[in-house]
């Protein structure tokens, strides 16, 4: 069956929840780590680091759930570490987060040699479009549980930050360290507790790539995402629920190039294929203004101060 | 006047220093050539990706291990060099250290500027790049190249996949519209119009070689659009077969055999044998014979090949591909053969008019044949 143009649409909505996940929760983690007041980099690294654990504990157990929750906890070892680091006096955070970008991938590779050949069990889909009947529009609501979670883990955390004890510390902590301070609240290890969390679900976001979609583990699997994701949570102005959408447009931008292609619109797939590019420039333009620093960027980053 | 004394002294240390070195270097040659004397041939073999990624590396590297199983043949290669000043550095060290006598630099990108820079430094040392760069009396004597006719495995798996195809809509997701990729892509499409004239091949071009995520959304919109096997040209196909498979639709494969990872839907595929190249170098070396300058060939030659169908494909598809493939074995097979259009109404080869496979023509290639869906405009 022939889907035409509605392929777009279908391909735009299914790619927004494939290509989209990985973006959520690698976003979603940076999100937390800013708000107690660090910048992560280093996440592509850890992303990289959970796609590989991920596949080769899918592959050993036998279980890509064991598998998922391994990734996530090589990528809290990952922030733990970046966060350990920097809470010595004098160290930067934007460097020891490039250090460990190329750390993580480093190690990554050369712990995943073995895993590039052999098979390893893919996590399962649920199929959300089992009421229709229009074959194409059933193979994009198929979904993977990580997903939902990922929309759960955002709403929760959303609503942690802004009405709980605990949200309140990692704000003043990412709002001023002074006022953390002179409130008696350990900065460093409310800043180490929130990269590490970060790091988890960058983890997570790491297996979904590897262990789901696009369901492998190559050197390559990586073009970015975890740096991307970065970007996306001052795109989205360090709140999860906004983390959310800003990752599905996203994906549904990313999915874009190809699908316009596969209906034969077949010139300028190079301006399709960096859409996603473009519209982050714009909005950044658009939302910018000189009169003030950005909206809710925690003032403790490096970046804003 | 202590200034002027000062900046002498530094440039005579300088100097010293550079002919020192010069001086190391030459010995280090000099080393280099006394253990290339032994009777083990040597060769060394580059590339510019894992050696395991299931496609274009995994294919040199297949062929390495088979000559790594000769005995008077040492081996070794070093993988995921970049082509840029790494590669000269890897190639040195090759012949300083390890003692190549002969290097395969099996990326299209090392030869210019890479090998042409290094070679005429080390005049007794064979530079054999793969893809068909060489040109006499242009490059140094000490290179050559070889590279295979994979797009006459391609017009088998276009017949393959045209014969099982129920929609009549093949796809092709293709990284960038340069002259190799764009021969497989009309070979594919020739093929299978060969039996069924209506068919029509949608392509897909992601942009670079190696997009993962990119190759599955790929993927996914062409069987959306009802497409019902789906064929690559990207550095690794891993992805896209593993989507076909997930999408339970049929597969052809590129660069090496990919059955394991679709063995429902893997119907054939188009397979470089670089097995057969690397020993017959290895056995001219041996000999010390002339190595030419160019090697080339197709599944005559056996430097490519088809994998075995899958138990789906029927008796008839079978035939009719087995009928093209007895036609390229002995030679009178012309794929270009006029007339044929182009995708945009053009006649680009004229009734009575033909290309043979060797002809230099063909290697320019910048359109797409008639019922391909596509642009080779970026």
């Amino acid at each position: 069956m022939e889907a035409g143009w509605w392929g777009v649409l279908i391909a735009v909505l299914g790619g927004a929840i494939r290509i989209g996940t990985p973006f959520l929760f690698v976003s979603l983690g940076e999100c937390l780590t800013e708000k107690s007041g660090r910048i992560n980099l280093g996440l592509e690294g850890t992303l990289v680091m959970g796609a590989m654990t991920g596949y080769a504990v899918s592959l050993h157990s036998g279980s890509p759930w064991l598998g998922v929750l391994c990734a996530g906890l090589a990528g809290m070892a990952l922030g733990a570490l970046h966060s350990w680091l920097c809470s010595f006096q004098r160290v930067n955070d934007i460097a020891v987060g490039i250090a460990m970008m190329l750390f993580g991938t480093g190690l990554a590779f050369f712990l995943g040699k073995p895993y590039i050949q052999p098979s390893a069990p893919r996590l399962p889909s649920i199929d959300l479009g089992a009421w229709s009947d229009v074959p194409q529009l059933k193979a994009a609501l198929q979904i993977n549980a990580l997903f939902l979670i990922g929309i759960v883990v955002a709403i929760v955390l959303g609503w942690m930050l802004t009405n709980t004890a605990w949200g309140l510390k990692v704000r003043v902590a990412g709002e001023s360290a002074d006022a953390a301070r002179a409130l008696g609240l350990p900065v460093d290890r409310i800043r180490i507790m929130s990269t590490a969390q970060g790091g988890f679900l960058a983890g997570i976001g790491g297996s979904y790539l590897s262990l789901y979609y696009p369901f492998n583990w190559s050197e390559g699997l990586s073009s970015g995402q975890g740096l991307m994701a970065v970007a996306l949570v001052i795109f989205a102005r360090w709140q999860p629920m906004a983390c959310l959408w800003v990752s599905l447009l996203w994906g549904g931008a990313a999915a874009l190039g190809p699908s316009l292609q596969s209906v034969g619109i077949t010139g300028g797939y190079y301006i399709f294929n960096a859409i996603p590019y473009i519209m982050t420039l714009a909005v950044m333009i658009i939302t910018c203004s000189p009169r003030r620093t950005l909206v809710g960027a925690p003032h403790e980053l490096t970046v804003t101060r | 006047m202590s200034e002027s004394y000062k900046l002498t002294r530094r440039q005579v240390l300088k100097r010293s220093a550079a002919v020192g070195a010069l001086g190391m270097l030459g010995s280090l040659d000099w080393v280099g050539q006394a253990w290339g004397a032994s009777d083990k041939v040597k060769m060394g073999f580059i590339f510019v990706g894992p050696r395991d990624d299931y496609g274009y590396n995994q294919a040199h590297f297949e062929g390495k291990a088979a000559v790594t199983k000769l005995d008077w043949v040492k081996a070794f290669d070093e993988e995921k060099v970049p082509e840029t000043i790494e590669i000269q550095k890897t190639m040195e060290s090759m012949i300083k250290l390890d003692g190549a006598q002969v290097l395969f630099p099996t990326s299209f990108g090392y030869f210019d500027p890479h090998i042409l820079k290094i070679a005429p430094h080390y005049p007794t040392i064979q530079f054999l790049h793969c893809g068909g760069l060489y040109q006499d009396g242009k490059h140094p004597k000490n290179v050559g190249s070889y590279f295979g006719y994979i797009d006459e495995s391609q017009y088998i798996s276009g017949i393959v996949a045209g014969g099982m195809s129920k929609s009549g809509k093949l796809g092709f997701v293709a990284a960038k519209p340069i002259s190799q990729v764009l021969r497989n892509i009309n070979n594919y499409t020739l093929g299978a119009r060969s039996i069924k004239p209506n068919t029509t091949v949608h392509v897909i071009f992601t942009g670079d070689w190696s997009l993962p995520v990119r190759e599955a959304e790929a993927t996914n919109s062409l069987v959306d659009q009802g497409i019902d096997v789906v064929t690559c040209h990207v550095d690794s196909p891993k992805v896209v077969m593993t989507t076909c498979e997930k999408r339970d639709i049929y597969c052809t494969g590129y660069h090496c055999n990919q059955s394991k990872l679709a063995p429902k839907g893997y119907l054939t595929g188009a397979e470089w044998n670089w097995a057969k190249v690397y020993m017959d170098y290895a056995e001219m070396i041996r000999k010390g014979q002339q190595i030419p300058h160019l090697v080339r060939g197709g599944l005559k030659e056996g430097i490519v090949r088809v994998s075995d169908y899958n138990q789906v494909v029927t008796e008839a598809v079978r035939k009719q591909a087995d009928a093209a493939k007895d036609k390229f074995m002995s030679g009178e097979m012309v794929v270009y053969k006029g007339p044929i259009k182009d995708n945009t109404g053009r006649v680009v080869i004229a009734a009575g008019k033909e290309h043979v496979q060797t002809d230099i023509w063909l290697e320019s290639m910048d359109w797409l044949v008639e019922g391909v869906i596509g642009s080779t405009k970026s």
